[in-house]
């Protein structure tokens, strides 16, 4: 069937400055760019173009550029291009579309609409290159009260805790949607950093057991990979009941990326698609999801902190507090710009509610109901920058985890062609001959680059508020404010407008 | 238009900004001395404060009723001051109410009345009301609602042998005004204020009081919204939108409900560093870092130096940076604290010792371990850092 749909984007390139080196040509696993060996030029198909840019990154004269194709629809604001060349697609494949990485519709993002405060006269600001600044969090179950004896003596025992120096972690992304290098690299950088990765709901390839201490392991609806040794191998275990980008929905790794290695670490027979059910077959009420928590507890000899993620749905407050009832240690929330290997665009696109209000809800109703120290509240889903990590702690967050600028960090340029297996950058993908383009040890050294700028950033944030502790920080409403919002909004994120 | 008589923070502001000087003085050995010096050091601190607030906070103040709660109450209005009486005469045996003794002089405009009552818990409430709970906890209870229910009444004070006075003007003035002179006590605190305010409410300045503790504050508390929110979950509410509100409803929480002993407390409230944590004894570490992650709410954060008393107890604590003043002095058995050393050669140029402590150690100056005097003399090997 001929296709209507035009191409997204424009090769322009230099016929001056191209050598012909056909470094585009080996580059582009999306073969738009060919060599025409009859004249003796490189061209392009720009109907396979997806927008990565590896090409214009690695060609070594500069004589690359990609655009946006100018093609303009009659203007119409309900028949955008995209609600136009969406249903010719599916005309012309009868499917559900799919896509990657987050939500890209023009919601509101909250984090622009906050801004934070700092010290003037009354307080001193305090210079983080003078004095100290601390960012360790702790995560994990903490008790109402410390009892000491009669002579001063500690009684409380703690329940585990896991400390993070930096209140960034790696998000879950799976051994099977990414590669081995990109877990190695995030492991790597995890350990570096003293902070945590996790390896989604993949497994743990055996490779990479050594970096135990930084690893939260996951087990989901699919169980893949999870048996004794896994559970007791990583520091925090983590029950995924949803994710942001795909709220009630299950997953799917086609076959074709089911290679060898894959197949060992999910335990799974190479070559079968790995299907995992929209809900856990044995979570079907909240009584259900504490029997799960307590297993893992059982399993784990109650040494480990239990984690529960949950894509943030309207309801998310009162769900959060039946979980932390449920004896969840650590509350993940994922909001509506979650991101994923792959997901129904319909769902991805119109599914969840955002991060910002999810957080301010659930951090509120936790405090109302005098149970927001029995676990730490962790939030996932379009944390672009340490502005971003400063308002979530600010509005009640313990910490935040972040995947998607993990991968920018490796080179993700934001495609959102993940589902295709085809990623240019090596990063979502098990072709072998792509995953070699991430060396995992230039991968940890940006990603912990990453992390090492957003601590210094950190500490100004706290440094110029008079702060020189993260804790002095979460939770600090009155360290924000709104601007451009409504009384309402300014209501549910419990902060006041800016100039009040 | 809103009385601003009658409100702590009229503009709604986060909290209240204020910087100030503050002066404690006691007694280890528990002999009484009267006002005079205090009045004088803190005096010497004039500049520190605005006028917009002074106050003090007596310890072993009534002799003659050691039993009793001495609630001393300021009223607005009349109406407030029967509804109170009214209040308390349904829970209370009134064993003796008076005006509070005062003598007016130009400095202070409008001043509220202040009758101080000498009070036991009717012992059919005690019997029904105190089975589960102390009769503090009663006491403490009956106050925050005398506080956020009736209006133009607030409670500077209920302790038991001990008194807060305090009001709008400089505390010389309030000194002068309540005749604290004539007063005798085995521990003073003073505070004298300086709003980025308008104006006051006679019920905002220092001391703040809850059950027989006394808080007087010199900083700004930037940690605020955290700490509130914490003592939120604890039942707390604060409603003066001030920051020593929340350090007098910290106290409270950890003293009296946690049981914890005040060295503990001074390291919620002033932790060390976790770089400095990690140097001590495993014991230690486990001790500090068990308080840091359950109370980390509590972490006062921002410069402050804080005078704490209570029965038989005072406390000094900066913030760990130290980012105001504290200096400590030893005479005797007599600790002073004091936002300058200035203000204790003035009434004592005699002094054992005076230092400055590091940021975040607490002075302790107790009538369970009186100082022995001569001990801190300059040479002395004994003179150093008290606490955990």
């Amino acid at each position: 069937m001929k296709t209507y749909l035009p191409s997204r984007f424009m090769v322009e390139r230099d016929k001056d400055r191209c050598i012909r080196c056909q470094v585009c040509v080996n580059q582009c696993s999306f073969d738009a760019h060919y060599y025409d060996c009859d004249d003796d030029t490189i061209r392009a198909r720009e109907d396979n173009c997806v927008g990565c840019h590896r090409c214009v990154s690695f060609c070594p004269t500069n004589a690359l550029n990609v655009r946006q194709n100018p093609l303009e629809y009659k203007s119409n604001f309900n028949w955008t291009s995209q609600a136009i060349e969406d249903i010719t697609k599916q005309a012309e494949t009868g499917g559900v579309l799919l896509t990657g990485m987050g939500n890209d519709k023009d919601y509101r993002i909250y984090w622009d609409h906050l801004v934070l405060n700092a010290s003037q006269v009354t307080n001193p600001s305090i210079d983080p290159l003078r004095e100290p600044m601390e960012l360790a969090t702790y995560l994990g179950r903490k008790p109402n009260e410390v009892e000491v004896d009669s002579d001063g003596k500690l009684k409380t025992k703690l329940a585990p805790q896991v400390r993070i120096e930096i209140p960034v972690m790696f998000s879950a992304m799976s051994y099977g949607a990414v590669s081995l290098n990109v877990h190695k690299s995030l492991a790597r950088a995890a350990t570096q950093m003293g902070t945590m990765w996790n390896t989604g709901e993949g497994g743990l390839h055996p490779d990479l057991y050594q970096y135990g201490q930084n690893t939260t392991v996951q087990t989901a609806s699919g169980r893949f990979g999870v048996h004794a040794g896994y559970l007791s191998a990583g520091r925090i275990v983590e029950i995924k009941i949803g994710q942001g980008a795909k709220p009630g929905i299950g997953g799917h790794l086609p076959g074709e990326k089911v290679s060898a290695e894959v197949s060992r670490t999910r335990m799974i027979p190479e070559g079968t698609d790995a299907l995992s059910p929209a809900p856990h077959h044995d979570i079907y009420s909240i009584e259900d999801l504490a029997q799960l928590v307590y297993a893992m507890k059982e399993a784990t000899n109650y040494t480990k902190p239990i984690s529960v993620k949950i894509a943030a749905v309207h309801n998310a407050a009162a769900i959060a507090s039946g979980m932390v009832r449920a004896g969840a240690d650590i509350v993940v929330l994922d909001g509506l710009r979650g991101s994923t290997g792959a997901a129904p665009k319909v769902i991805r696109d119109n599914v969840g509610i955002p991060i910002e209000l999810a957080l301010a809800a659930v951090d509120t109703r936790l405090r109302q109901e005098g149970i927001r120290n029995q676990a730490s509240i962790v939030v996932a889903g379009g944390i672009r920058n340490s502005g971003d990590v400063a308002k979530a702690i600010a509005l009640g967050a313990d910490a935040v985890y972040i995947a998607t600028s993990a991968l920018i960090a490796l080179g993700c340029h934001v495609c959102q062609q993940c589902h295709t297996g085809k990623c240019a950058w090596g990063l979502c993908t098990t072709d072998l001959a792509l995953t070699k383009r991430i060396n995992p040890d230039i991968g940890a050294r940006r990603l912990s680059n990453l992390l090492r700028s957003w601590s210094h950033e950190l500490k100004d944030i706290l440094g110029a508020m008079g702060l020189n502790a993260l804790e002095s920080l979460r939770g600090n409403r009155l360290h924000l404010r709104g601007i451009g919002l409504t009384d309402k909004e300014l209501e549910i994120l419990g902060v006041k407008m800016a100039g009040s | 238009m809103r009385d601003l008589g009658h409100i702590q923070n009229p503009y709604s502001d986060g909290k209240v900004i204020d910087s100030c000087s503050i002066f404690g003085m006691m007694d280890t050995s528990g002999k009484r001395f009267s006002g005079e010096g205090i009045i004088r050091a803190i005096g010497n601190m004039h500049f520190r404060g605005n006028g917009l607030g002074g106050g003090f906070a007596v310890y072993g103040l009534y002799p003659e009723h050691p039993d009793d709660y001495a609630f001393h109450i300021m009223y607005n209005s009349d109406a407030a001051k029967i509804e109170t009486e009214e209040y308390l005469n349904h829970r209370f045996d009134i064993n003796l109410a008076e005006v509070v003794p005062t003598k007016l002089n130009e400095a202070i405009i409008n001043p509220p009345l202040v009758i101080r009552y000498f009070a036991s818990i009717k012992p059919e409430i005690a019997h029904a009301h105190c089975v589960n709970q102390s009769q503090d906890d009663y006491v403490v209870s009956r106050v925050m609602e005398i506080n956020t229910h009736i209006a133009d009444s607030f409670v500077f004070s209920s302790g038991k042998n001990m008194a807060v006075f305090k009001g709008v003007g400089y505390p010389e003035e309030i000194a002068e005004y309540f005749q604290l002179a004539q007063y005798e006590g085995y521990l003073w605190t003073a505070h004298g204020r300086f709003p980025t305010n308008t104006r006051g409410w006679w019920g905002g300045a220092h001391p703040f009081s809850i059950h027989d503790w006394t808080v007087v504050h010199n900083g700004e508390i930037s940690s605020y919204g955290t700490n509130k929110r914490f003592l939120e979950e604890y039942g707390y509410e604060c409603t003066m939108q001030t920051d020593t509100e929340v350090v007098a409803y910290a106290v409270d929480l950890l003293a009296r409900r946690h049981n914890l002993p005040v060295e503990i407390i001074a390291k919620v409230f002033s932790p060390p560093f976790w770089h400095a944590i990690n140097r001590r004894s495993p014991e230690q570490q486990e001790m500090l870092g068990t308080l840091r992650q359950v109370y980390s709410g509590l972490l006062l954060n921002g410069p402050f130096t804080i005078i704490l008393a209570h029965q038989g107890e005072m406390i000094g604590l900066t913030d760990r940076i130290r980012l105001r003043p504290l200096t400590v002095g030893v005479k005797g058995s007599t600790l002073y604290l004091s936002s300058e050393e200035s203000a204790i050669r003035l009434i004592c140029p005699d002094l054992d010792k005076a230092w400055i402590p590091m940021g975040g150690e607490p002075i302790i100056g107790s009538l369970k371990s009186p100082i022995i005097p001569g001990s801190y003399n300059q040479n002395s090997a004994a003179a150093g850092s008290q606490g955990i």
